[in-house]
């Protein structure tokens, strides 16, 4: 077991070593729940490749071997042991092996109370709802926050076509399904930023469906979430407001809310502190006042499909007043 | 005289030509060509996909790429190019002179080239559907997908149920009646079992798919509410009926090329094969338990743990079967006398053993459902389910196509080229196939046009990529192979191998001179006269007694001599009916209506013209077959071939209405509270059903009636057509009364999925109803034209079961749709 243990950290540093980024990747797991089915993962691959060996080997000696050899495989006993036996006798165990961690994940109900948040999958991005214990909520987008060592137990829907809920460093995928609410308790058990992926084909942008989780220290944590849940920071100068002042005059809370402001849509995702996050347009961008602009402008070529208009006639100017009033909402 | 008769029609009418080693040529051809297609479809996509960021396609043709790549090579590839085989293979193994039914193949081909053709040219018109090949509702529907785009896909699949079931018929009837007398069950060689488990399967999975397409269709066009939350559908029902067929699927196109590989390994060795008992098992086994799988594409939509269990030791258990085979293989090779043959087909084969063993492994893997919660819808699952299909029927399929070139070539194609051919193929598989694992478990999802490069998952894409062209050129070195080499015709030389099964006796058009009288699995090992004897002419059916196209029929499982089966020949109407057909299907899909309905009834006219001539009718009485046995030369009733054609059409319906009782049970469960009586208006009063049931009993007993009153041959008695039409009238009358019951209630199918469900009902019945009425219609004709009596009754012996079986489904239904509210309100 303990090279069960050490084998996953193995194929991650090799992987890393030849250049593979982890942040979204089943082979380093940041949870008892990923590391699980990382073991898991192992048993089949080194169980798996020794079968394929004897199935080559055996299929090598009856190829080339000598009649002496040969004879021993060529009765209909090989055949009932070599297919039917053999496998009743490996599969059943790695059947109940299966079995006992369908359960597998982090316990709710040890320790703290698990966070609540929902995360509704939209074409083509993230709308992620917070919930505190005396049932206020608010939102955010295209990034989950959560507190290291705390489950975190999300429920998972949609608000048009099917799409999935996949961080693979922390758990397995869970589908978001018209009329269903599924749920899936997340944990890390170390700080970090993951980055997850709509895995369900979701038609357009599909592709471009990602988004961050990141695990913070539970006093970071806190610290956030009470900023996260206030009001939007006010613009403190003049190309701040002016920036608001364009963002309401385009339209532009006809779609998204700004708490705090006269900006109140929800059709896209909530702007209230979008400045904070780590990427733009569901993991497409990184954040910054200028990819800000960019997405404003050529949406449609970034993202093929999205749902927002392209503002192609705003002035260089403006574009850069609203862009870095947005990237001030941290 | 046997050249004469089965002459192949020459210059335009060879459209016309019938004969299996014929339109097989034509089947293949056109699967491999479609093959080719969703190849290039496959390289423009490991183009793009070569390194990160990269925009040579966009994403909204990217999208229309994987859809129809996946779409191709399943539907219009994958089973076709098995069905095709059986086509060509089938009659030459069982030294029959053709399918039993020549004009159904050449009508399901025909409607499958065209409608296959126009369904892949979509792609170049930016028309191609883009929903993925699984065509996941709510993204299906006419909110997500406007457009014709989807349309086309349902149509696509549209042409492939009608030639699979198609398929069916003459592979259930072929295998199990014009067998070679003497070939009783236990001597059948293991492609024909294959292929005979093949149709079982299609007969129960493809009516499940067949459902969901009629579902997804009413939902597009007229907003029945099947699969949408808000009125009660569930979008999961359609996972269910498209899994409960595509998982068998998978075997449907996998234990055909297993059967190929049980013919040609014991060839290769030069020795029976070890275990045909224990293969056979297997093979029924491995059918029985893929019904049970379909689960395990579902694993993660929140499915309770209790049914996930189920379904994974079903996903393990059915590696069992196949584990049998591979080391039957290996046992035969192990006990070959001499040295093995490295030849072509040899080497796809060993090729096969080791992908398909990998492929099997790794399906092991995302059987276990941990394992498959983080691997499910990324690379790791490409990975496998290419190993398993590639690995599982291409390879044996290009066994095949060098092994029995012989047989339908003049020439044999070429060792040389073969060898580059495999080892092109084998290394670029694998060099493509194999880093995918990884490059799923490093996080890439399925059905991504493109990868940030930050991910790091450039260099692994990159070898696929190269991986995939390594491959496209082994195709490529095949397909000149073909040029240089492939002449149809039957010259080539008699049995280059030295197999032991009846196709390769020496033949031409009509199959084999004279049909030989079968005592072994390997008639040629065990009778090395045989060849000459058959030739010779003297065996059964040396020549044509009746004067026209004809085979033996013998009983199903000892194989005994039956009657001499008359064939049709060439003809235009079933090509008129497939092009009608398909002009109907495709009419309808660009929603041009008067033209779709105008050539619907064409088609419906040429069926007509085409089985006129079908019930030959006795008159040319017994006719001897040789060895002294005189045959009777028509056959009606139970033991005639179309009696057994019939019987598996209602197989299909049955299945078909099973999966209509559990879409109505499922979404009941889902959603009761749009259910009668609570959430939907009350129920038509108990007198509705009850006049609607006693409409259709006394449909029955109309037939009933009508059988009675046959004429004696000669004679006239006009209570015969009225009978039957008054039968038919009762049946139409009865599905009236059903829908008009509920209308009255102010039940409209758009309003709930309660509502579509009843009206649902009605509709599948309808259909039958409606070929009952075309039938007994033809049957009447039959009586006017003299064609009917007590004797020449085939029509009449194929409308009464049906209209026997349409009471049945319709009494379940009434009890169903009626009793079910009233038992839980």
């Amino acid at each position: 077991m303990r090279f069960l243990r050490t084998c996953p950290a193995l194929i991650a540093t090799a992987v890393i070593l030849s250049g593979c980024g982890g942040d979204q990747s089943v082979l380093s797991p940041f949870s008892d729940n990923a590391r699980t089915v990382n073991v898991l993962s192992n048993v089949l691959f080194i169980g798996g490749f020794l079968i394929l060996a004897v199935v080559i080997v055996l299929a090598g000696l009856a190829a080339f071997g000598g009649a002496h050899l040969r004879r021993r495989l060529a009765g209909e006993n090989a055949v009932v042991i070599g297919g039917l036996v053999f496998p009743l006798v490996t599969l059943t165990p790695l059947l109940l092996y299966g079995y006992a961690l369908l359960g597998a994940g982090p316990n709710p109900l040890d320790g703290q109370r698990p966070l609540k948040v929902t995360v509704i999958g939209e074409q083509w991005w993230w709308r992620v709802i917070y919930t505190d214990s005396k049932g206020d909520s608010f939102e955010s987008a295209n990034e989950l926050r959560i507190p290291v060592g705390r489950p975190v137990k999300l429920s998972l829907t949609t608000a048009d076509v099917i799409h999935s809920f996949w961080v693979p460093n922390l758990a397995g995928k869970v589908d978001m399904i018209p009329g269903r609410t599924n749920t899936l308790t997340l944990s890390a058990d170390t700080p970090g930023v993951f980055r997850g992926q709509c895995a369900e084909y979701c038609g357009g942008a599909h592709a471009l469906m990602a988004f961050k989780v990141v695990a913070l220290p539970a006093k970071e944590f806190a610290t956030w979430l009470d900023v996260e849940q206030s009001q939007a920071r006010e613009p403190r100068s003049q190309v701040e407001r002016e920036g608001l002042e364009l963002f309401l005059a385009n339209g532009c809370g006809g779609c998204h809310s700004i708490r705090g402001t006269a900006a109140r849509g929800t059709a896209g995702p909530d702007l209230t502190h979008v400045g904070g996050r780590k990427s733009l347009a569901a993991g497409v961008l990184p954040n910054t006042a200028e990819s800000i602009a960019r997405w404003i402008r050529d949406n449609q070529e970034i993202k093929p499909e999205n749902r927002m208009l392209p503002y192609r006639s705003l002035e260089p100017g403006e574009l850069s007043a609203i862009s870095s009033y947005l990237s001030s909402l941290r | 005289m046997l050249k004469r008769i089965w002459a192949t029609p020459k210059g335009p009418r060879l459209v016309t030509a019938v004969n299996n080693s014929v339109i097989g040529l034509y089947y293949i051809g056109t699967a491999f060509l479609f093959f080719v297609l969703a190849g290039c479809l496959a390289l423009v996509m490991r183009a793009q996909l070569a390194v990160g960021d990269n925009d040579l396609v966009s994403q909204d043709l990217y999208n229309q790429l994987f859809t129809v790549h996946g779409t191709t090579m399943m539907f219009l590839f994958a089973v076709p190019a098995v069905e095709a085989l059986g086509v060509m293979l089938l009659p030459q193994m069982l030294a029959a002179r053709d399918l039993p039914f020549p004009r159904l193949s050449a009508f399901a081909i025909w409607a499958y080239v065209i409608g296959g053709l126009v369904f892949f040219s979509t792609i170049f018109y930016d028309l191609a559907p883009k929903g993925g090949w699984f065509m996941y509702p709510p993204l299906t529907n006419t909110e997500f997908s406007p457009g014709d785009n989807a349309d086309f896909w349902l149509l696509g699949i549209g042409f492939i149920e009608i030639s699979a079931i198609a398929g069916a018929v003459e592979i259930v009837v072929g295998t199990l009646r014009t067998r070679p007398p003497g070939m009783t069950l236990d001597k059948m060689p293991i492609f024909a079992w294959s292929m005979l488990i093949f149709a079982g399967m299609i007969i129960f999975a493809f009516p499940a798919v067949i459902l969901a397409t009629m579902l997804l269709e009413l939902e597009r066009a007229f907003g029945w509410p099947f699969f949408l939350a808000d009125k009660g559908g569930d979008p999961l029902l359609w996972q269910h009926l498209f899994w409960f067929f595509g998982h068998p699927e998978v075997y449907i196109i996998f234990l055909p090329a297993a059967g190929l590989v049980s013919m040609i390994v014991p060839t290769m060795c030069r020795t029976p094969l070890v275990g045909y008992h224990l293969i056979v098992v297997a093979l029924i086994a491995t059918g029985f338990f893929s019904f049970g799988l379909w689960v395990h594409h579902m694993f993660t939509t929140g499915i309770p743990a209790l049914s996930l269990s189920f379904f994974s030791a079903a996903s393990m258990a059915v590696a069992i079967p196949s584990g049998i085979q591979v080391f039957a293989w290996i046992a035969t090779m192990a006990s070959r006398p001499g040295e093995l043959k490295w030849t072509t087909p040899m080497l796809f084969v060993l090729g096969f053993l080791f992908i398909f063993t990998l492929g099997g492994l790794t399906g092991v893997m995302v059987a276990l459902v941990p394992f498959d919660w983080q691997v499910h819808d990324t690379y790791f699952v490409v990975a496998h389910f290419h190993y398993v299909l590639v690995g599982g029927m291409v390879f044996p399929l290009f066994a095949t196509f060098y092994y029995w070139a012989p047989m339908v070539s003049n020439n044999m194609l070429s060792e040389r080229l073969g060898r580059w051919v495999f080892w092109l193929m084998f290394a670029g598989f694998n060099i493509a196939f194999l880093p995918m694992h990884l490059t799923g478990l490093l996080g890439m999802p399925r059905r991504v046009w493109t990868y940030p490069s930050a991910m790091g998952w450039d260099a692994l894409n990159m070898v696929s990529t190269v991986g995939a062209f390594i491959l496209a050129a082994g195709v490529l070195v095949f397909i000149i192979d073909l040029f240089l080499r492939f002449r149809p015709g039957n010259d080539g030389p008699t049995n280059p191998w030295g197999a032991g099964t009846l196709e390769w006796l020496p033949s031409d058009v009509y199959c084999t001179r004279s049909i030989p009288h079968v005592t072994s699995r390997e008639p040629l090992w065990d009778q090395p006269d045989l060849a000459r004897q058959v030739e010779s002419g003297s065996h059964y059916l040396p020549d044509a007694p009746t004067g026209g196209r004809e085979t033996i029929v013998t009983s199903a499982i000892d194989a005994r001599p039956q009657y001499v089966l008359q064939m049709p020949g060439p003809g235009w109407a079933h090509v008129a009916a497939a092009a009608f057909t398909a002009a109907f299907f495709l009419l309808l899909t660009v929603k041009i209506v008067v033209p779709a309905i105008v050539c619907g009834i064409l088609a419906i006219v040429s069926v007509c013209v085409w089985v006129w001539e079908l019930d030959p009718g006795p008159h040319k009485g017994h006719v001897d077959i040789g060895a002294g046995i005189k045959l009777a030369s028509y056959m009606s009733g139970p033991s005639s071939h179309s009696w057994w054609a019939m019987v598996v059409l209602m197989l299909v319906a049955a299945s078909l209405y099973l999966s209509y009782v559990f879409s109505y049970l499922y979404l009941w469960t889902v959603a009761p509270q749009v259910w009668a009586p609570a959430g939907a208006p009350a129920l038509p009063a108990a007198a509705w059903p009850a006049a609607s049931a006693l409409l259709l009993i006394s449909s029955v007993i109309l037939f009933v009636a009508a059988d009675r009153s046959l004429p004696k041959p000669g004679a006239r008695n006009l209570a015969t057509p009225l009978l039957l039409l008054l039968g038919a009238t009762a049946s139409v009358a009865a599905v009236a009364v059903e829908i008009l019951g509920h209308l009255g209630t102010g039940l409209l199918p758009t309003a709930s999925s309660y509502a579509a469900m009843v009206h649902m009902a009605a509709a599948l019945t309808g259909q039958l109803v409606f070929a009952i009425v075309v039938m007994s219609l033809f049957t009447a004709a039959r009586y006017f034209t003299g064609k009917l009596d007590r004797v020449r009754r085939v029509t009449f012996d194929n409308t009464k079961p049906l209209v026997y079986y349409a009471a049945a489904q319709v009494l379940v239904g009434l009890a169903l749709v009626h009793g079910f509210p009233r038992l839980i309100g």
